[in-house]
């Protein structure tokens, strides 16, 4: 039932993309959230979903699966879409009909900020689907570490994010467990209002929340006689190497921003929209 | 109240590449009265069949009949028939949830709609019956007894419910000696005093010999053998073919008559064993 | 002397936090190199307190222990302590701390700051020792309970322990798993001859050891070979725990009149003595 939820979005394949930095891989997404918000024309957005195809293939994921991720905003894009159409001001009407006025500023606008939603979405995903949580909270650390001289947490964000990981299966397990021994009691969580229901979660919620301190406990005694000690003086088992394929995703990326900036310098705002 | 399994077969993740079969064709009737054991190496499926056996598992194909009916039939009230057959989990004690032990206990017949005089009457007898003094744990938090009082806190927690059937995985997993051997009384004194049908998973074959009037072994979803202890624990090779073993008893009586001994081929209880060793050491001493 | 010690316990007593009564009391022992000791006491006697007082996870309110000569109640020790008597503890699940094997393996040398080049051969023979290499990869809650309990082993060698506690690491295991990881942590004590303090509640768990300590209510009140701690059936009785069944099947029948030998603890052990006691006569 619940055990058959997947470990977050990671998409186990071994591709040029899957083995870049975590650290490289992190700064580029945010690079490429910057570059899409620099677009604002056809061109543009035609260049940033030529890097998408591209890095897509790169990545060895399915088209497919990068736009299912697209779906749990569907609402969100919607909602996005209509407001841009019906309160963006212009003067080129294109519809108009009671209170409802859509001008061609307003129809650009709602289609631009949408696919910029879209964008943000499918680039974002293309991390995740291509960087094990692991790898993520790895890459975090080590580009949060300098923030350590100002006692940013960033050791200890990333251990509390792997015991996380570590953790999930463990307590979707058990979620199912104690749910199947309520149910075998009698215990009935499908049927009645909203306020029954919640309350129906009380012989639920209680033991999974002792078990989660339970183990938080034991946890924290077998880390401890392992020697742990916070991240003072602490090596690292994994150690994340850039590569020259690093940099060439990074200067790929460059690129990308270049040309847009040039696209919006040189190409006439209004052509062809 | 019977209970036949009937070609019941399950797969998890049906369709995926994932798909696996977690029981195979199984079929055999439980009678009342039966203390039945359910043997297997873990993830034979021992844990999905119980599952099953009080339908929080619906089979993929195959059916369960409780009375002859079908437990997962169109028109069967599958709470009510639930409610005649009790599912204790393995370590139940992680189910407590209550302020105190005796509200705990109530869980199940408040769930079952019973008034409260009759609650009442049920918590205390389920306690009775578990070895839990009334007077001493009802008004307590159920998270200050010891690993061993939660469990049988817990197991009267179902036992309030007053099943026909009593199905238990593992009971006894994690306790301490003491802990095994007063939850096997109870179930002892349960079978004698209330006639409830009992079916227990247990790793266990000591406790098998002691407790159980047959065995089912599973092995890799498919019902390997069927038979009462002393059958199945002197078939030899039997038991390790699915990788479990027989009690120390029964593997002594094999060992002495591979030696050449004059012994049963079937003991598997120390007092039986007991009375054929003194008879040997009789007769070689009388000579 | 030919052997170190390797753990002194001289006079320790430990109260918990707001308990009116010590969970051990005037505790004495001594656990010599290379051996291999069984702590026996049911549940709430004191012997998973005895086990966290070892690894310096709690500290003697009375008394000392010392762990390969340092003092666990010292401050400036306590890495010194963890690093020599590792601890393995009962639920598989609770302490695995990575999301792949041979990671985890790895957290006690990260731990200790052990350069990340050393520590790739150490984890692989860690898990070679405890034949888990096969699984360096996997993700542990997809391992069985006797392998993830054979992974935390594999995690304290890792860090080249002199002795090795386990704290009631079978009791949640089926009996295969239990004779995988009492099996691996045997042959790490005959092979590599690292010392090991056993806490079971399984009798034939003990019955293996060297030599044996029962707990109860905080203090050691039996101590001796599995032999001589199980002979006195009725006391063991008496503490709550059990003796192995051939031993109890002995007693019994040397009640009748039949001079079995003192101290059988297995079949092989009882098959033997009765062919002592009553030869074939188709040999003759």
């Amino acid at each position: 039932m619940l055990t058959n939820l997947t470990m977050g979005q990671y998409y186990p394949v071994d591709s040029l993309v899957h083995r870049l930095d975590p650290r490289i891989k992190l700064v580029l997404t945010l690079a490429f959230i910057v570059s899409v918000f620099l677009v604002n024309s056809l061109p543009g957005y035609l260049l940033i979903v030529g890097f998408i195809f591209l890095a897509a293939r790169k990545a060895r994921v399915p088209f497919r699966l990068l736009l299912k991720s697209i779906r749990p905003l569907r609402m969100i894009l919607i909602f996005t879409f209509v407001l841009n159409l019906f309160f963006t001001a212009g003067d080129q009407v294109l519809l108009e009909f009671w209170v409802i006025r859509i001008t061609s500023e307003s129809l650009r606008q709602a289609v631009f900020y949408s696919l910029r939603l879209v964008f943000l979405v499918l680039g974002t995903s293309l991390l995740t689907l291509t960087t094990s949580p692991v790898a993520l909270s790895d890459g975090l650390e080590l580009l949060l570490g300098p923030l350590k001289k100002i006692r940013f947490p960033a050791h200890e964000l990333a251990m509390m994010m792997t015991i996380a990981l570590r953790f999930i299966p463990t307590l979707l397990d058990e979620t199912d467990r104690i749910m199947k021994a309520q149910m075998a009691r009698g215990a009935d969580f499908e049927s009645g209002n909203l306020i029954a229901r919640a309350r129906a979660m009380v012989p639920l919620l209680v033991p999974l929340f002792v078990s989660a301190f339970r183990r938080a406990g034991d946890l924290a005694m077998a880390m401890e006689s392992r020697c742990y000690h916070g991240g003072e003086g602490r090596t690292r088992f994994r150690v994340l190497k850039i590569t020259r394929m690093d940099w060439n995703a990074c200067l790929t990326v460059v690129l990308l921003i270049v040309l847009i900036i040039l696209e919006r310098t040189f190409v006439p705002a209004s052509f062809p929209f | 109240m019977s209970i036949e399994v009937r070609h019941l077969t399950h797969t998890y993740g049906e369709g995926s590449v994932l798909k696996t079969v977690a029981l195979d064709d199984i079929s055999f009737t439980v009678e009342p009265g039966e203390f039945v054991g359910i043997v297997g190496h873990t993830g034979s499926g021992k844990s999905t069949l119980v599952q099953h056996l009080n339908g929080l598992l619906k089979p993929t194909s195959g059916q369960i009949l409780i009375d002859g009916q079908d437990l997962n039939g169109e028109k069967v009230d599958r709470r009510a028939l639930r409610q005649r057959i009790g599912l204790v989990f393995q370590y139940p004690e992680y189910q407590l949830f209550e302020e105190t032990v005796a509200k705990d206990i109530a869980f199940g017949p408040k769930n079952q709609g019973l008034p409260a005089d009759e609650i009442d009457r049920r918590v205390r007898k389920a306690m009775e019956s578990v070895h839990l003094d009334y007077g001493k744990y009802a008004e307590k938090s159920p998270f200050e007894l010891s690993g061993g009082q939660m469990r049988r806190a817990a197991i009267a927690g179902v036992l309030a419910m007053e099943p026909e059937v009593l199905i238990l995985d593992e009971p006894t997993a994690g306790l301490d000696p003491r802990g095994r051997d007063r939850i096997l009384t109870m179930l002892e004194e349960l079978r004698a005093r209330e006639h409830t049908t009992i079916l227990m998973v247990s790793h266990s074959m000591e406790d098998m010999a002691r407790l159980a009037s047959r065995l089912l072994v599973i092995c890799e979803g498919k019902l390997a053998a069927d038979g009462s202890p002393r059958e199945l624990f002197s078939r030899p090779g039997l038991m390790s073919s699915v990788g479990l073993d027989i009690p120390e008893a029964a593997r002594l009586c094999a060992v002495l008559r591979a030696k050449g001994y004059d012994l049963p081929a079937d003991l598997y209880r120390p007092e039986e064993l007991r009375e054929h060793l003194l008879r040997l050491w009789k007769e070689a001493s009388a000579c | 002397m030919n052997t170190q010690v390797r753990i002194q316990a001289n006079n320790v007593s430990f109260t918990y936090e707001d308990a009116p009564s010590p969970a051990l009391s005037q505790v004495e022992f001594e656990v010599r190199e290379g051996e291999f000791i069984a702590v026996l006491g049911h549940n709430g006697s004191g012997k998973s307190t005895l086990a966290k007082l070892l690894n310096a996870l709690y500290l003697p309110t009375e008394g000392r222990i010392l762990v390969c000569g340092f003092d666990t109640g010292k401050e400036e020790n306590i890495w010194e302590v963890r690093r020599r008597a590792g601890m393995i503890f009962q639920n598989p699940d609770n302490q695995i701390v990575a999301t792949v094997v041979k990671e985890d393996v790895a957290f006690g040398l990260e731990n200790l700051g052990v350069p990340t080049e050393e520590m790739y051969p150490r984890v692989e023979s860690a898990l070679s020792a405890v034949q888990m290499n096969r699984y360096a990869d996997s993700a542990p809650h997809l391992l069985s309970g006797g392998q993830k309990q054979r992974v935390a082993v594999a995690g304290i060698l890792a860090m080249e322990p002199s002795v090795i506690i386990a704290d009631e690491a079978t009791a949640m295991l089926d009996p295969s798993g239990r004779r995988e990881v009492l099996e691996t942590v045997r042959s790490l004590n005959r092979n590599k001859g690292i010392t090991v303090v056993w806490i079971t509640h399984f009798m034939e768990e003990a019955a293996q050891a060297d030599r044996i300590l029962v707990v109860s209510d905080g203090k050691i009140v039996v101590s001796g070979t599995p032999r001589e701690v199980f002979e006195d059936i009725d006391r063991i009785r008496d503490l709550h725990l059990d003796v192995p069944r051939m031993t109890a099947l002995a007693a019994e029948l040397r009640k009748e009149g039949m001079p079995l030998r003192e101290g059988i603890l297995t079949v092989e052990e009882m098959a033997e003595e009765v062919e002592r006691l009553c030869p074939l006569k188709s040999a003759t």
